[in-house]
């Protein structure tokens, strides 16, 4: 059974249909890879998922248990953690709050105060910031910013992880840096899905590749095999010319 | 050795906390009647402001509310404890007080802090209208009469329950800060979003601290209510007592617990002075350093206060390589 | 008199019209400027006391008043905008945040204009007499200066419809009030599209408050439950949106009428039922978008 799925999954936002009728799947332990133009809809499925926003129709399930209707913080409670687009750290924290949050609150059942002190610890030893954990969110360099949001994520001891556009404004270097941390989180047991325009992150880690396109599904498989697809290939390459004149 | 300093750091700050405890305790002994009603006067707006940063401070949800639940103390006080046939004794005045704030902030908090924090803000701030329409239609109606008068307690009663109720209130105000609930509140004033996917009901606990919060205004209300003798809704439910401890609690800085103590001993004191001599222009200028303040020190006397010392820090090590440099020069 | 029904609408249109006035200039400074202007009423109270003043002192006609009271409010209010709110708009570190801030400078603001206009008029009631003789018409009786200031109003009404939808800056402005950071990209000045669009609040409220006057006594303090009608109408009407807060304001005009009828003390306890009930059931209003 898939970690996550999701059927005929739809979000309209006044007469907009941002997500239409998609049937997804992650496998448990799986990197998953979601990609497609600007406006695709990728960010607004991660948002159903995360009950962000409600569902129009359709049902997700995570393990087996439907997720309609509920908060949240509840979701992430069962064990679903995101990371966001544009960064959303607690900015009148330091580093180590900001993760502390999500190791106290992130977990189904009360969690002693040292034993979060660790959790945290750990967390941000993993992204490696632990030099850091007194600084000021925004003192913080993008790239870091996005470790401490990993980390904070970590912290609430997720089986599966939402990551939504990590590698945005990262250089080749940094961009490295973050598929490897992507392999090693997976490499813990967490499943990740992630959103991503930077395909060689998508090429490099992903197993699986789902592609939105006006908020429809138009193609799944392989990364070799989306990379491809006539499909995918017209979509972006369309956008490409489209942008060119 | 970090440890040690902080801790005894600690200590000379709760024993200052105990000192100025005894000396409050105290001072009925030794002080004339009118300054333990100043006093006691301080010690009410201390309690609001520092209920109203309870609140307001980490979760940004600026409540205009205090007035509000200042007046329903006030009333329950007038309906309870009324002259010449209290209903019941006055320790169960206030609690009854803490109660019904408590049940109506809840409503409002569970109806309001569900939806994006405009709604709450404008319900707050009607709050006070409101409630004191509600209690001037059943005076006229069902009572007949307007204003009702309470049992007057003496000087020193008033202030007791002042203080007991001021030491309750720092406690809650203390411990919520410092408890994984008050790290919540923070991180619903940081980012609500982050927050709530990061497993925070932020609903809940949104609402039950502006619940915790109304209590405190509750119980000065009502404990107010036997000085001032006689109520009527104009004065129960009065917008300036929701002005005073936002002006209190912003000019001293929320940051701190102790910033809104500041704030309220400040413009307490101020106002006592300036109501006599200046009825009206007072008001106007506290309505200036209001805006004064939220443009220019948003963090208030006690955010000043780490830029105050990096700034000296920065001066004396100014002067230090000033010096260094002399000597170098004269070798 | 005998109230019948024609009777009754009818005067809750007449009132609804201010409301509907009052509440479009609300909407304008929150849709737009994005400020809760809880000094809203202030504004309406010094249109009041000003035309009372010009009235009283100057032998003013109240109508022509208009021309002095308006503009007097438009420039305040494109001030005080521009003055605070712009700035606060750049210190802020989040929209959140912005929005608490100026929630309490506008609080602020209710206490300072009041003060002032007790220490210059004083804190009794006032009033002043101006057409007010009674009008027969569909078997009802009411003063004239009401009708005429629902005629203003509805003048107002559709001066406004096209001042948004066919000038350019009314284009502008809705723009703004769309999406503030996009239409300064598109070529919007937005440093004083807003600030205008606050001090076009403001001289509402002032329009208000002069026709206000006509009918009824004024004092110093009665801008509060101004404000507050205005935020339920505001919130009735849609947050945001100009029509709504027009056709909401007639809506609760009629409603308040009815409860006037029946009780008169209970019409504003009964606004904030109607408050609740939406907050719980519909929170984006009747022509809600956001």
């Amino acid at each position: 059974m898939p970690i996550l799925e999701g059927q005929g999954v739809t979000k309209n936002f006044g007469g907009l249909a941002a997500v239409s009728n998609v049937d997804f799947h992650v496998g448990q332990g799986e990197i998953a890879g979601l990609i497609g133009p600007n406006g695709a809809g990728k960010t607004t499925l991660f948002n159903l998922i995360s009950a962000a926003h409600p569902l129009s129709s359709g049902v997700i399930r995570f393990k087996g248990q439907k997720l309609n209707g509920l908060k949240p913080h509840q979701i992430c409670r069962m064990g679903v953690a995101r990371t966001f687009q544009e960064i959303k750290l607690f900015g009148n924290m330091p580093v180590f709050q900001n993760v502390l949050v999500g190791a106290f609150f992130g977990t189904p059942t009360r969690i002693s105060a040292a034993d979060a002190a660790r959790e945290a610890n750990q967390a941000l030893e993993f992204v490696g910031m632990s030099a850091m954990t007194a600084t000021l969110v925004q003192d913080l360099t993008l790239v870091n910013q996005k470790r401490v949001e990993v980390a904070r994520a970590l912290a609430t001891r997720p089986e599966l992880l939402l990551l939504d556009e990590m590698m945005a404004g990262l250089n080749t270097a940094e961009v490295s840096e973050a598929m490897e941390l992507v392999t090693k989180i997976r490499d813990k047991g967490i499943t990740i899905f992630m959103v991503e325009h930077v395909m060689k992150a998508i090429m490099g880690i992903c197993e699986r590749v789902m592609v939105l396109h006006h908020g429809e599904k138009i193609a799944e498989g392989t990364p070799q095999e989306i990379v491809t697809n006539k499909e995918v290939i017209e979509i972006y390459l369309g956008e490409e010319t489209r942008a060119a004149s | 050795m970090d440890i040690t300093v902080f801790k005894s750091k600690k200590l000379v700050v709760v024993g200052l906390v105990l000192l100025i405890l005894i000396w409050l305790a105290t001072s009925p002994l030794y002080a004339s009647s009118s300054n333990i009603r100043l006093l006691s006067t301080i010690l009410m707006y201390i309690i609001l402001a520092v209920s109203w940063a309870m609140f307001s401070g980490p979760t940004g949800y600026m409540s205009l509310a205090p007035a509000a639940f200042f007046g329903v103390g006030i009333y329950t006080a007038a309906f309870l404890y009324a002259r010449g046939s209290p209903l019941l004794p006055l320790p169960a005045v206030i609690v009854a007080a803490c109660a019904i704030s408590f049940v109506i902030a809840l409503l409002v908090g569970l109806v309001t802090l569900r939806l994006k924090g405009i709604y709450f803000a404008i319900f707050s701030f009607g709050l006070i209208v409101l409630l004191g329409l509600i209690v001037q239609y059943w005076e006229n109606q069902i009572i007949g009469r307007r204003g009702q008068h309470v049992v007057a307690e003496g000087t020193e009663t008033v202030f007791y329950v002042m203080l007991a109720i001021l030491v309750a209130t720092l406690l809650v105000a203390y411990f919520l800060r410092r408890s994984r609930w008050g790290m919540a509140m923070l991180s619903i004033g940081g980012n609500e979003e982050a927050a709530t996917h990061m497993g925070v009901n932020t609903t809940m606990v949104k609402v039950f601290t502006f619940a915790i919060s109304a209590t405190f205004m509750g119980a000065v209300g009502a404990i107010m209510a036997t000085r001032w003798i006689y109520v009527d809704p104009s004065t129960a439910f009065n917008p300036m007592y929701s002005f005073m401890p936002v002006l209190m609690a912003v000019f001293g800085g929320m940051g701190q617990l102790y910033g809104p103590v500041l704030g309220a001993a400040v413009f307490a004191y101020l106002e006592r002075i300036l109501r006599r001599e200046f009825p009206a222009y007072y008001m106007i200028v506290f309505g200036v350093i209001l805006i004064i303040v939220v443009l220019f020190l948003p963090g208030g006397l006690v955010g000043l206060i780490p830029k105050l010392r990096d700034r000296l820090r920065g001066v004396i090590a100014k002067l230090r390589k000033g010096g260094q440099t002399e000597q170098h020069a004269n070798t | 008199m005998i109230e019948s029904l024609p009777s009754i609408i009818i005067g809750g249109i007449l009132m609804g019209s201010i409301y509907a006035l009052i509440a479009m200039g609300l909407s304008l400074q929150y849709g737009v400027a994005r400020v809760i202007n809880l000094a809203h009423g202030e504004f309406i109270m010094i249109g009041a006391m000003l035309t009372w003043m010009l009235s009283t002192s100057f032998g003013v006609n109240p109508l022509l008043s208009v021309a002095i009271v308006g503009p007097f409010l438009l420039v305040i209010g494109f001030i005080l905008h521009r003055t605070l709110f712009t700035s606060l708009r750049t210190k802020a570190p989040s929209q959140g945040a912005f929005e608490g801030s100026s929630l309490l400078i506008a609080f602020g603001f209710i206490f300072i204009f009041q003060n002032i206009a007790i220490l210059i008029w004083g804190g009794d009631v006032k009033a002043y007499s101006y057409l007010n003789f009674p009008v027969r018409f569909l078997g009802t009786t009411f003063a004239a200066n009401r009708l005429v200031a629902f005629a203003f109003v509805i003048a107002i009404g559709v001066a406004f419809f096209f001042f948004l939808t066919r000038t350019r800056l009314g284009k502008a402005i809705r723009a703004a009030a769309q999406d503030p950071a996009t239409a300064g990209l598109m070529g919007v000045n937005i440093n004083w599209v807003l600030p205008l669009c606050f001090g076009l609040g403001a001289f509402l409220a002032g329009l208000a408050g002069v026709l206000l006057s006509m009918s009824r006594a004024i004092s110093a303090t009665m801008g509060l439950s101004y404000t507050i009608i205005a935020l339920i109408v505001v919130a009735l009407g849609g947050l945001g949106s100009i029509p709504g807060s027009f056709i909401g304001g007639f809506i609760l005009g009629i409603i308040g009428s009815i409860v006037s009828f029946w009780q008169p003390a209970l019409s504003m306890i009964v606004f904030y039922g109607i408050f609740l009930i939406l907050l719980l059931v519909r929170p984006t209003g009747i022509l809600g978008k956001k």
